[in-house]
């Protein structure tokens, strides 16, 4: 088995008010290259932060995160900042789009980052935004799109750098039914066609049955 | 799309807020660069003294008037190279808003002692033939459209009487310092009418202007002179002029002073607004810096989006004001009563000074928020809600 995920003896705590409290206990999990995993779990169970501690976001307590053979643990801050642009995509619930750019400068920013060129830049883009379905809307600002399609915009912003792992939190929780469908749709897509390696955290049932593999955690803890 | 798009996008992102934040920082320039201006203006006499100039005047106060029998003593003094005169005689020329510097003086010498006011040869004979000749300097002829040959007529106050004076030369400014709105006339034109009608007052000059030979001797001969009249019923005062201009400015120090501080205080105001205006739109965007650091946007990506757009802002605001303050301190000089302030213009020092104040005021205004944003973790910022 090739495990690109491996979390070992994980655990996360946040100091509140002089207060110690514990989010994730001991936790250990392993998640395989191409795998399709939907983390599942009552509200305060500690889902989205296994999620931001493995996508690079949050710091663990102690514990061992590896991906893709990286301690990213042991990274510094800009270490991480460039580990996290080039190995990891996002794709939030209320998708988190810059409102003064079109969905093509919202989908191009990760790729700012990188050497490549204008030209090479806009084939990247135009690329994940036909991925997407949305090659026609490439020019409209986020307020003039529907909630469905912001979110296909954010999907492209998360593949437009061909990241080795998709995270995402709550996609749909913030959409209707069909727009809902559509992204997992897409999801779907992006796993099967891309081999994308994709961790979603989700309230949803029916979401979570669109994903190969679902683990539950409970009060820090995966049951 | 490059990071500069994105500042300038952000910078229109609430297009009033960024419009006023702009007028609020050109207003600020324009008042800064306009009290700058103001002193300046103040201190414009102070800067075009000449080093090898004394002033001799009444030590009681400048208000009393020498014995012109005085004039051969001084010139006897070693180091002394001329003595020339002067007496104020102010009067009123149109209305009494009409303010210039009107002085009688000693036609013969004045301009050797005085090489800064340029007048051609031809004009410099009329002006010294002609005893009821005078010299006007450029600006007040240009704005009273005085032309060699003209005929002005003042109605005197320290000096009862119409007085009539003709043109017989208009004066250029050597320097930039240099006052172009003085009226000079014969000394002796006005000692003449005071001998026949006010014989009291006659032979009396307001203070002499003393050119040394050497600026070093400034002290020795300052001292020499005083030393001369020393015990006598009209003791002098010998100063250079440097020091004699500074003496006007005593009475209005504290004026001043306070335009000095208000000109800094006006930086620090803009600092706030445009300080305001940065941190609201740092906090709005910390879900965006966070979902930007997520993305692998780093710490100096922020600083440059935020420091970008402050200096942007402010440059913009400086700019605008930098542009409109030459018009409006023209406006404002011929505003004011001509001679109150002979020279009234933009130093380029004030002008560096007004904008480097703005740009600087864009780099302190962004501390705050810069470190706003890279405090915030990433967690932290999508749990704002702004």
């Amino acid at each position: 088995m090739n495990h690109i995920i491996q979390v070992k003896n994980l655990s996360k705590s946040y100091t509140r008010d002089n207060f110690e409290i514990p989010v994730l206990h001991n936790l250990s999990l392993n998640v395989e290259e191409g795998e399709f995993m939907a983390l599942m779990g009552p509200s305060g169970s500690g889902k989205t932060t296994l999620l931001n501690l493995i996508a690079g976001i949050d710091k663990p307590t102690s514990g061992q995160i590896t991906i893709a053979g990286t301690d990213i643990a042991s990274l510094g801050e800009s270490a991480l900042a460039k580990w996290r642009s080039s190995n990891i995509g996002f794709i939030f619930q209320f998708y988190n789009l810059i409102p003064v750019l079109t969905a093509f400068e919202n989908a191009e920013l990760p790729l700012l980052l990188t050497n490549l060129s204008k030209k090479e830049r806009k084939e990247h883009v135009e690329a994940a935004l036909k991925l997407v379905g949305l090659e026609d809307r490439m020019k409209h600002y986020p307020k003039q799109l529907s909630g469905g399609q912001e979110q296909r915009v954010a999907i492209a912003r998360a593949i437009v750098t061909d990241p080795i792992i998709i995270v995402a939190d709550e996609p749909t929780g913030d959409l209707d039914r069909a727009s809902a469908e559509e992204v997992l749709t897409l999801l779907d897509r992006l796993n099967r066609e891309f081999n994308k390696t994709i961790l979603m955290v989700t309230h949803d049932p029916y979401a979570a049955g669109k994903a190969k593999i679902s683990r539950h955690l409970e009060k820090g803890d995966l049951v | 799309m490059k990071v500069m798009k994105l500042i300038f996008k952000n910078t229109l992102r609430h297009k009033l807020r960024t419009l006023l934040t702009i007028i609020g920082i050109s207003i600020a320039v324009i008042a800064f660069g306009l009290l700058r201006t103001v002193v300046t203006a103040f201190y414009a006499g102070v800067e075009g003294s000449a080093a090898n100039r004394v002033i001799v005047r009444q030590a009681a106060s400048f208000i009393f008037p020498l014995p012109y029998s005085y004039r051969d003593k001084i010139a006897q003094v070693p180091g002394v190279e001329t003595v020339t005169y002067a007496n104020w005689f102010q009067g009123v020329y149109i209305d009494k808003n009409q303010f210039f510097a009107r002085m009688a003086v000693d036609a013969e010498t004045i301009l050797d002692v005085y090489p800064e006011f340029i007048l051609s040869k031809e004009e410099t004979d009329a002006f010294k033939k002609d005893r009821m000749g005078c010299v006007v300097g450029r600006d007040i002829a240009k704005k009273y459209g005085i032309q060699v040959g003209s005929v002005m007529s003042m109605e005197g106050d320290i000096y009862p009487g119409v007085w009539q004076f003709n043109v017989k030369g208009i004066y250029q400014p050597r320097d930039k310092t240099t006052d172009a709105t003085q009226m000079l006339f014969h000394w002796d034109y006005l000692n003449e009418r005071m001998t026949k009608e006010m014989p009291g007052r006659a032979n009396d000059v307001g203070w002499y202007i003393v050119k040394i030979k050497d600026p070093a001797m400034v002290g020795r001969i300052s001292k020499d002179i005083d030393d001369l009249f020393a015990n006598s019923s009209a003791e002098t005062k010998t100063e250079d002029e440097r020091s004699f201009q500074q003496s006007f400015m005593s009475a209005v120090s504290s004026i001043i002073s306070a335009m000095n501080v208000l000109s800094f205080v006006i930086i620090g105001i803009i600092m706030l607004v445009l300080g305001n205006t940065m941190i609201m739109s740092a906090r709005e965007r910390t879900r965006e810096y966070a979902v930007m650091k997520t993305l692998g946007f780093s710490a100096k990506h922020l600083i440059g989006l935020i420091l970008g757009e402050s200096f942007l802002i402010s440059f913009i605001g400086g700019g605008v004001g930098l542009i409109l303050l030459f018009p409006l301190v023209q406006g404002f000089a011929e505003f004011i009563p001509k001679g109150y302030f002979p020279i009234f213009q933009i130093e380029p020092i004030t002008f560096v000074l007004a904008g480097l104040s703005a740009l600087m005021v864009g780099v302190i205004a962004s501390i705050f928020p810069i470190q706003r944003a890279l405090k915030t973790t990433i967690v932290n910022g999508f749990r704002h809600v702004g």
